[in-house]
């Protein structure tokens, strides 16, 4: 089954200081794991069949660090995260294993009503579509505050003071006014600022944002991108990023988990994974995307269509796309997440890596 | 009038950074889109302008890519619609302001044989690939569609060619019998491409094509949108927010802020020596490709400004960062686009470019910024 990830990694601590503290200031992980998860499986019920939406998915992110989780639509990277929220809703779905440990305790054991008080509290999430996470009929008072009272239960004027302080965390110009508008007088960047102050509005250990700015802009994707870390390093908490996004992952995060047909198939330091990816899936998607520094020419690309998850084929399901030449039989083994190197994670399979020799000693098969 | 026919282009009125060399299919003259926003009352009242596009030229040559960059809002969309014909220019009373050719004839005096085949030569791809197609027609009828309405072919030689268009954009004939839902969306894009090359355009309008999509699919269609204009020599407009696509694809760019282009050129020219201080603002918010190349943002003051009633000087004088000297003859009237180098050309006003500049006094910290 899957490793354990790493709770430690070593970096070069001088390089990457330097570098961080041009983008975003000093670096600010620490070494403790407030979220682990460890193979967590979800699957759904539909007429074609069981889907294996998040099949074994085993990381962890520690205090001040930024995850960036990478993948294709039906990958699994949000179905993951909802897991981990608990708010899968079943039927169709189910999470039928796993353990995911939040500051010491499983959450999928813990009852509802105390899940409740979690979700939101300790650990809680930034959605992808502002207009509609917000809902237009209550001001932004009215949603921020409902927040506030459930976790910190406040009332009347002490929540008024805290709602103000959110919006002013995420630097909404104008606090006391933009409380009393609604979601509609707001711009787009104003308004995902405003579901970022509901979900940071209780200090929460771990802050899951799933592709928080694929309808904004650019200039203010990159003003929102980089109001995640300053929070981020004025609270120390630990940010799962979904994304798409290579060039978010670049800009944003430490690691970077690339999923493909609900599993992780490379997991490692982010500059490692830029230069040194082994998996051909990720490879390919570094290289696929055009670069603004160059001019390049023709882009490579990935053949084929992300695979359907009720119709996956056996074993490695990125066979069919890889341009790697590789035997039938070799398509049919499950590849298994192995510790290439220290602390790079990969799903080994002789038809997707290209240096599966220099590893397959790691593997218990041949 | 038929393609062999040499086109004349001499009543065209010259634009800055327009040349008639390479035959253009589409020349835009100084076009303008004003909405209406209010009804003035009589004495009283003023009227209030929404300006969508605000005097924009440009022309689009056979095989070449221009592409039209900039924020939500800065009509981009507006421009690329009143090329394919879906919105008109605003006009002055009776006189339009701003023209549209039509390989070398004004749009508006076109006779309905030239209107017709102008119809045929300009064609779209849309962003969204799950609304763009209709849901209840099978697929080779999408394709047909377009034949069905300007050509006399039969219902069997629309079949044969709708298939030979499936083949050409990548996915199998046969799959022409089935449904939009049946296909993901790098295969729906691949079908609204075969829609609008059914009747051999000249002129392909690509409204974000690939912005939907997702990342191991955007090269497949990005590959194949370049293959299509090899092979046909095709001349596209693509609009786009995404400053990497643009470079890969485009050969001509216009950054345009609140209606108005700012820098126009070669797209290797602008990339090279970016000079308008939004060009370097957009450039500098663009994602890095990889970890170690971190860009010093620029960030300027403010949101994009409401195009009701923009400024009458300079559209971009209230999101410049530099200190705008009072009583400057900018202040009144449009800065026009000045050639700075071969193919590149800007609006050049005291403080809207980068040139003699330090670039770090522009560099703001979070809290200043918003």
């Amino acid at each position: 089954m899957v490793k354990k990830a790493a709770s430690k990694t070593t970096k070069e601590p001088t390089a990457k200081k330097s570098l961080d503290t041009d983008r975003f200031g000093p670096s600010t992980i620490t070494d403790e794991v407030v979220l682990e998860v460890k193979n967590l499986q979800t699957n759904f019920t539909t007429k074609w069949g069981t889907v294996k939406a998040c099949d074994g998915i085993s990381y962890s992110v520690r205090r001040g660090e930024t995850l960036g989780i990478v993948g294709e639509s039906g990958s699994g990277k949000s179905v993951t995260a909802l897991s981990i929220m608990r708010l899968i809703q079943s039927p169709p779905g189910d999470i039928v294993g796993g353990e995911v440990i939040l500051n010491g305790r499983d959450i999928l054991q813990i009852s509802e009503s105390q899940m409740t008080s979690v979700r939101g509290g300790e650990i809680s999430m930034i959605l992808q579509d502002p207009m509609q996470a917000l809902n237009p009929v209550f001001d932004i008072n009215d949603q921020v505050g409902e927040a506030i009272g459930i976790h910190q239960k406040v009332k009347g004027k002490t929540r008024w003071e805290k709602v103000v302080d959110a919006l002013r965390k995420v630097r909404i110009p104008a606090a006391e006014t933009r409380a009393k508008d609604y979601p509609h007088q707001l711009s787009g960047g104003m308004r995902q600022r405003v579901v970022g102050a509901i979900g940071i509005s209780s200090n929460p250990d771990v802050i899951i944002a799933d592709e928080p700015t694929t309808s904004l802009d650019v200039t203010i994707q990159a003003a929102y991108l980089r109001l995640l870390k300053q929070i981020q390093s004025e609270t120390g908490a630990a940010i799962i990023f979904i994304t798409h996004d290579f060039g978010i992952v670049a800009k944003m995060c430490d690691r970077v988990a690339v999923m493909y047909a609900g599993r992780i198939v490379e997991m490692a330091d982010v500059r490692e994974i830029f230069n040194n990816p082994l998996h051909e899936y990720t490879k390919a998607l570094i290289g696929s995307v055009p670069k603004l520094e160059e001019k390049t020419g023709r882009l490579p690309q990935i053949e084929g269509q992300p695979p359907l998850l009720y119709d996956l084929p056996p074993g490695d399901s990125f066979a069919p796309r890889s341009p790697l030449k590789y035997d039938e039989k070799d398509a049919l083994i499950r590849p298994e997440l192995i510790e290439a190197k220290p602390n790079h994670f990969v799903q080994l399979s002789r038809c997707s890596v290209k240096d599966f020799d220099k590893y397959k000693d790691k593997v218990s098969y041949g | 009038m038929t393609t062999e026919e040499k086109v004349d282009y001499s009543h065209i009125p010259p634009a800055i950074g327009c040349s008639n060399d390479g035959e253009p299919i589409i020349q835009v003259r100084n076009i303008r889109k004003w909405y209406q926003v209010n009804k003035a009352l009589p004495f009283i009242g003023r009227i209030d302008w929404l300006k969508a596009v605000d005097d924009v030229s440009f022309d689009v040559t056979p095989g070449k890519t221009i592409g039209l960059v900039g924020e939500s809002g800065c009509g981009k969309t507006t421009t690329a619609k009143m090329v394919l014909g879906l919105e008109e220019p605003s006009t002055d009373g009776e006189v339009p302001i701003g023209q549209i050719y039509f390989q070398g004839e004004d749009v508006k005096t076109l006779s309905s044989a030239g209107r017709k085949e102008m119809r045929r030569s300009v064609q779209a791809v849309f962003q969204d690939p799950w609304s763009s197609l209709n849901p209840r027609m099978r697929v080779s009828t999408i394709i047909a569609e377009p034949l069905e309405i300007n050509t006399t072919m039969t219902k069997k030689e629309r079949d044969t060619r709708a298939g030979d268009l499936l083949g050409e954009v990548g996915l199998n004939p046969y799959q022409g019998n089935l449904y939009p839902h049946e296909f993901s969306g790098g295969q729906r894009q691949r079908i609204g491409i075969a829609r609008a090359l059914a009747l051999n355009p000249k002129l392909i309008v690509l409204d974000e094509p690939v912005s939907a999509l997702d990342v191991s699919i955007r090269a497949q269609i990005m590959n194949l949108l370049v293959d299509l204009q090899e092979e046909h020599n095709l001349a596209y407009i693509l609009i786009a927010h995404n400053l990497a696509t643009v470079r890969y694809m485009c050969h001509a760019t216009a950054v345009m802020y609140l209606g108005v282009v700012q820098e126009y050129g070669d797209t290797e020219a602008i990339f090279a020596n970016p000079t308008h201080l939004y060009t370097n603002a957009l450039i500098s918010a663009a994602l890095p490709s990889h970890p170690d190349i971190v860009r010093d943002e620029i960030v300027l003051p403010g949101e994009v400004v409401s195009p009701v009633n923009p400024p009458a000087g300079d559209v971009f004088m209230s999101r410049t960062p530099l200190e705008v000297r009072k009583n400057h003859k900018y202040t009144k009237e449009r800065p026009p686009l000045k050639e700075i180098g071969k193919d590149h050309y800007v609006v050049e006003t005291p403080w809207s470019t980068v040139t003699g500049h330090d670039l770090s006094e522009f560099h703001l910290s979070v809290d200043q910024e918003m």
